[in-house]
């Protein structure tokens, strides 16, 4: 960026990337409603869906706030188009199978919880009370996803296969979430959040563990594909996602119930 | 299907409730996760305030062919009701 960016307009972007991580990823998640192997995945699959949908509201909420137009969560939500986004790539990476969805859960997840756990000493009061609120529920998350890759990954010869391929074609857009801008500079300088490259050690350190008793191999590779939290460049699989989610306000503009 | 996951019966222990009550039962690999499906699929309105999962063929249960020998001699034998009884106030709930 060539001009210096504001506080105001860091914090809009900080609280975009976060809500923005979370709706994406909400909605991956419920495309496998009614569709996941078992019924009890399939409830389990929908809580975490919905508990992403909600923390959205706190981040999209605060952004609409931040930004001072009137805009809603729900507006930020449904009325932007595909730059506008600013959450990084993988949570915008089709499912997959089954195990792939669980691994992406689990890569985000890991993230998510220790980004959470900093965030709750944030100088902004909002943003260290949604993180205190999500965290637990976060919490939950990893857990769940972190046992399912184990039990996955240690599995049967098909199913460690299949998580063996999926974090190989993961493992390249784990690295667009410990990327530092202008814009988390900004948000150090202020206090409101950590310097995202400042998380890697902790998270290495927490994956490692997960993947070794998954009897998986983290790939050499530090290639990372990035543009997603900048909003430079998104895959072309978000655009594909936003005609599902916004139809309804696209064929149907301001209705609702 | 042998390759299907063990059958648990699902125990909780709601808000206020004194003991754990069944609520139904579910699929799970193992003791772990069962506890994690049944806090998914039986919690989810905030029914709970504790888990117990048993896998249910560890469960002895007495046959329905035995119905009459165990309990329909009990029906007769209205003197077995403490109902005989003027309990004090003092001893309040039982």
């Amino acid at each position: 960026m060539s001009t210096p960016i504001t506080r105001d307009e860091a914090f809009l972007q900080f609280l975009l990337r976060m809500g923005d991580n979370t709706l994406i990823l909400g909605h991956r998640v419920s495309e496998w409603c009614g569709h996941s192997p078992v019924l009890e995945e399939d409830i389990a699959l929908a809580n975490t869906a919905l508990d992403l949908i909600g923390q959205t509201q706190f981040w999209l909420g605060l952004a609409g706030e931040v930004q001072g137009n009137g805009q809603s969560a729900d507006d930020l939500a449904f009325l932007r188009d595909v730059w506008d986004f600013r959450n990084i790539l993988l949570v915008e990476v089709p499912n997959g199978d089954f195990g792939r969805t669980l691994m992406r859960q689990f890569l985000f997840d890991a993230w998510h919880a220790i980004q959470l756990g900093r965030l709750m000493t944030s100088s902004d009061t909002r943003v260290a009370a949604i993180a205190e609120k999500t965290s637990k529920e976060v919490a939950y998350h990893l857990e769940r996803s972190a046992d399912t890759v184990v039990g996955l990954g240690d599995g049967t010869e098909e199913s460690h296969r299949r998580m063996q391929e999926a974090l190989d074609y993961l493992w390249p857009y784990v690295g667009e979430m410990f990327q530092s801008d202008a814009v988390d500079a900004e948000m150090v300088a202020a206090g409101i959040a950590p310097d995202p490259a400042s998380l890697r050690g902790e998270y290495d350190a927490l994956i490692e563990r997960i993947l070794a008793d998954a009897t998986l191999t983290i790939p050499d590779s530090r290639f990372g594909h990035k543009g997603g939290r900048t909003g430079k460049m998104h895959t072309e699989h978000l655009g594909h996602l936003l005609t599902q989610m916004q139809w309804l306000q696209r064929a149907y503009p301001g209705s609702n119930w | 299907m042998t390759n299907e996951w063990p059958l648990w019966e699902v125990f909780i222990r709601g808000q206020h409730g004194m003991s754990h009550r069944h609520v139904g039962s579910l699929h799970a690999p193992d003791a772990e996760m069962a506890i994690k499906n049944a806090r998914d699929v039986y919690t989810r309105r905030n029914e709970g305030q504790s888990i117990w999962v048993v896998e249910a063929n560890h469960i002895a249960a007495s046959s329905p062919s035995d119905k009459g020998p165990l309990y329909e001699p009990s029906e007769s034998k209205v003197y077995r009701h403490p109902t005989f009884f003027d309990i004090p106030d003092e001893v309040g709930a039982l």
